[in-house]
């Protein structure tokens, strides 16, 4: 897998903050690549430097093997990207706006191809209205036409389901993996839906405070041995002290959010389903998660910034 | 009694004398309106020149209208002319526009190499806008070499006169007409501007009253008719 | 470049904004000339009346006059319509939050930045050639032609009717430049903004105060005003000024006062120059956060 995008220790400084602090990480070619982070984390800003709306204070980065500061042309060529929400320009319309972008990104698509693009994220019935009139979900389908629009290698997709309803979201997600496994193009995505993420991404980048925690397959970063099951019964504190004075004390985690929570093997998760048949502990529910929203706040700094969500 | 009967004589010739010599000027200006009253009327094309202080004017092609008795009109063909108000007639006939008037004699001067009489015309009328007119005579020729009037309205000007191909007419080839201008001055919120910043020297230029208008006359149509139409302003 | 050019030009002239310039500069001026056809001669009389013991006879309120009166009266107007497209060149597209979608095609920042200007010069030239039309052909059409007769301050210009529209050419050239000063201004202030309300406003209040400080005539300010672009603005003025020869006769053909022209060029040159060059290297450096 050749790498197409290699950044090395990059940082940014801003006066008395530090937005990217020597972050350095790899996206292979057939990438769907994570980038992940709480809010304020340093995801934006990493992607603009990406795109060069950003100088870095230090770091390089290259681009299919190309230093991006001296052959900022012909990268950018190759790379289609929406960043936070998409805006065009509202006053014209689908048709108008997606035609002005390919040209701004050097292509000439015909009329056919542009109505392609347009029924691809499901515009093609509202081609010729007017920006100003579509709701917030019709302009990120179109900003995913923008960044489409020139067939580029690389695609960044900064937050690409803001704004969009449930059968939005499972579009995107559908067309990320289109994009990723028949047209064989590279993505990089930064989104807060986790599971989203952990249905369609190969490899996750999690940074915290401009810093790098931890990048690597989902295989590699979620240990099969750490599989979290959540526990609800009709007396929790009954169980839970059944379950700390019995042998699964050293896999029993604080609670969170009125459930147990256990932590094992995935291969020893039925014997401890009969030990609790056996204890006649009355289960609710027994739900086996090593979710990547998990792993995230466990690595992350995981403080919960508002009491009232603290159990 | 002869001592004061001679004395008598004498101031009786004196008197006689003045009259007959009084009665000679005005006889003069009678011969000269009786020349100028031969041309009923006129048309002339002519170049104007207009030289004052404060006014930046081209030289400008007109064409110059005249019926008797005192029908004057100047026209710049498609342009715009600024003219002294009240010489606006600059014409001969208008000079001595008046039969009412008392004519005095005041003695030679050479004008242009030529000896001219001068006349002083004191209009009888005392409503009469002319208060005095002094007009330099050829004599040999009949003609108005130059005229200095003063009037109640418009102050005074003079006129000076060149003759050459219609001089049988009494029609100058040249009129110099010249005049005092009042200050011009108009606020600058008025005329918008505000750059400007008028040098001393050039404000000392422009205070100079003096002004002057210049018209070469190239051709006349004399007693060819003029309708009346022609001095209607429009 | 060409491209980005054209692409600027389809997105001013698509937005229905821009053509306000053009309507509110056709209402203006065709009320003017309204109120001149009805009303002019009252006008020339009460002008006239300053000139003393003259007669000025012609058609004074002739299409070149009407040309003149109206350029005179729109010479704040103008610039105003031109700051609206300008400011908004840049601040606009931040605000809108297009501008980091623009800014990460693979087009040099610099040639981003030019095309707008360029694309926002031919909107100030277009919009100059619509007031020239209406200002000076339609007045033509309505008014006629006659010479120009002009009272300044301290004296009086007439300008032989065949001796005017090629002044009115260099005039609107000169007012073309200008323009383009005024767009500097929009322009490179638009670019620390992420909105083009500050801008505009701003454009519009430099342009106020320092007319008023050329205005003043206090001597406290003779020493900036040269430097400010607003004196030099109205030095189109100057075209409508002719030499005299020795005789006091106006020479056809002739400029009074040619090196101010040429000086006010080079300094409303000189502005548009250091302001353009200046937003380049703003943007250039600046981090795009909008």
């Amino acid at each position: 897998m050749q790498p197409v995008i290699q950044v090395n220790n990059l940082s940014k400084q801003y006066k008395n903050i530090k937005a990217v602090d020597a972050l350095s990480f790899t996206v292979n070619e057939g990438d769907v690549y994570g980038f992940l982070g709480q809010n304020g984390a340093g995801k934006s800003t990493t992607i603009r430097m990406l795109l060069t709306l950003i100088q870095p204070t230090a770091g390089e980065i290259k681009l299919f093997g190309l230093n991006l500061q001296k052959q900022r042309k012909k990268v950018l060529r190759n790379i289609g990207a929406i960043i936070e929400k998409p805006d065009v320009y509202k006053y014209l319309s689908a048709y108008n706006n997606l035609k002005l972008f390919a040209r701004m990104s050097g292509v000439h698509p015909s009329e056919k191809q542009i109505m392609q693009q347009l029924d691809m994220v499901g515009l093609i019935d509202r081609a010729h209205d007017k920006v100003h009139t579509f709701s917030q979900g019709m302009k990120q389908r179109l900003g995913i036409a923008i960044a489409l629009i020139h067939d580029p290698q690389i695609i960044i997709l900064d937050e690409p389901t803001n704004g969009l309803d449930p059968q939005g979201i499972a579009d995107i997600r559908n067309l990320i993996l289109h994009l990723s496994r028949e047209m064989k193009k590279t993505l990089l995505i930064s989104s807060h839906l986790l599971n989203e993420m952990e249905q369609v991404a190969t490899r996750l980048l999690i940074i915290d405070k401009g810093k790098k925690l931890v990048e690597g397959t989902t295989n590699e970063l979620f240990d099969p041995a750490q599989t979290l099951i959540e526990l609800e019964t009709l007396n929790n504190a009954e169980a839970f002290a059944l379950i700390g004075n019995s042998l699964w004390h050293d896999n029993l985690q604080p609670q969170r959010n009125n459930k147990i929570l256990v932590k094992m093997h995935r291969n020893t998760i039925p014997d401890f389903n009969v030990w609790l048949v056996q204890q006649n502990i009355k289960v609710v529910s027994l739900q086996a998660r090593h979710s990547l929203e998990d792993y995230f706040l466990q690595i992350t700094s995981g403080t919960q910034h508002v009491a009232a969500f603290t159990n | 009694m002869t001592y004061i009967l001679k004395i008598l004589l004498l101031l009786l010739t004196i008197h006689l004398s003045l009259f007959t010599y009084s009665q000679d000027v005005t006889d003069l200006v009678n011969k000269v309106k009786a020349k100028l009253d031969k041309v009923k009327d006129y048309s002339a094309n002519g170049v104007l020149k207009t030289d004052v202080a404060f006014i930046k004017a081209p030289v400008s092609k007109i064409i110059v209208y005249y019926k008797k008795p005192n029908h004057f009109r100047l026209v710049k063909n498609g342009g715009i002319s600024v003219l002294p108000k009240g010489g606006i007639s600059v014409n001969m006939s208008t000079v001595i526009s008046t039969n009412n008037f008392t004519a005095l004699d005041a003695g030679y001067i050479t004008i242009d190499n030529i000896k001219t009489k001068i006349v002083k015309l004191l209009p009888n009328d005392d409503s009469s806008n002319v208060v005095l007119s002094t007009l330099y005579i050829d004599e040999a020729n009949l003609l108005i070499r130059k005229a200095v009037t003063t009037t109640r309205e418009n102050g005074t000007y003079e006129l000076n006169m060149s003759y050459k191909k219609y001089m049988e007419y009494g029609l100058p080839d040249k009129v110099v007409f010249s005049f005092n201008a009042k200050d011009y001055k108009l606020p600058k919120g008025i005329t918008l501007d505000f750059d400007e910043n008028t040098s001393p020297d050039k404000m000392n230029k422009l205070k100079n009253k003096k002004g002057k208008v210049e018209i070469d006359y190239s051709s006349y149509n004399i007693n060819k008719g003029i309708n009346d139409a022609v001095f209607t302003k429009n | 470049m060409w491209q980005l050019l054209q692409i600027e030009l389809y997105k001013i002239f698509r937005r229905p904004r821009t053509y306000i310039a053009f309507g509110a500069t056709a209402v203006l001026i065709i009320l003017l000339q309204f109120g001149l056809k009805v009303d002019g001669q009252e006008y020339a009389d009460f002008m006239l009346q300053n000139l003393g013991n003259f007669d000025v006879q012609g058609k004074l309120l002739n299409g070149y006059m009407v040309c003149y009166i109206v350029l005179q009266l729109m010479l704040v107007h103008i610039p105003l319509l031109v700051t609206l497209v300008a400011a908004d060149m840049i601040s606009g597209e931040a605000n809108i939050g297009v501008l980091r979608l623009v800014l990460s095609k693979p087009y040099s920042r610099t040639s981003v930045i030019l095309a707008k200007f360029w694309a926002t010069c031919i909107y100030t030239l277009l919009l100059l050639i619509w007031v020239a039309i209406l200002a000076l052909f339609v007045s033509m059409l309505v008014f006629g032609t006659s010479d120009l007769f002009l009272m300044k301050s301290e004296y009086i210009v007439i300008i032989k009717q065949d001796d005017v529209f090629w002044r009115y050419c260099c005039a609107f050239c000169f007012a073309f430049v200008a323009l383009v000063t005024v767009a500097s201004v929009g322009f490179f202030l638009s670019a620390f903004a992420e909105n083009s309300i500050g801008p505009i406003i701003t454009t519009m209040s430099i342009i106020i105060l320092f007319t008023v400080l050329g205005t003043l005539n206090l001597p406290v300010f003779d020493y900036i005003n040269p430097y400010l672009f607003t004196t030099h603005m109205v030095i189109w003025k100057e075209f409508f000024d002719e030499k005299v020869n020795a005789n006091n006769e106006a020479i056809a053909g002739t400029i009074q006062d040619m090196p101010a022209i040429i000086h006010s060029l080079l300094v409303l040159s000189t502005y548009i120059i250091v302001l353009v060059g200046a937003t380049i290297f703003i943007m250039r450096k600046k981090d795009i956060l909008s």
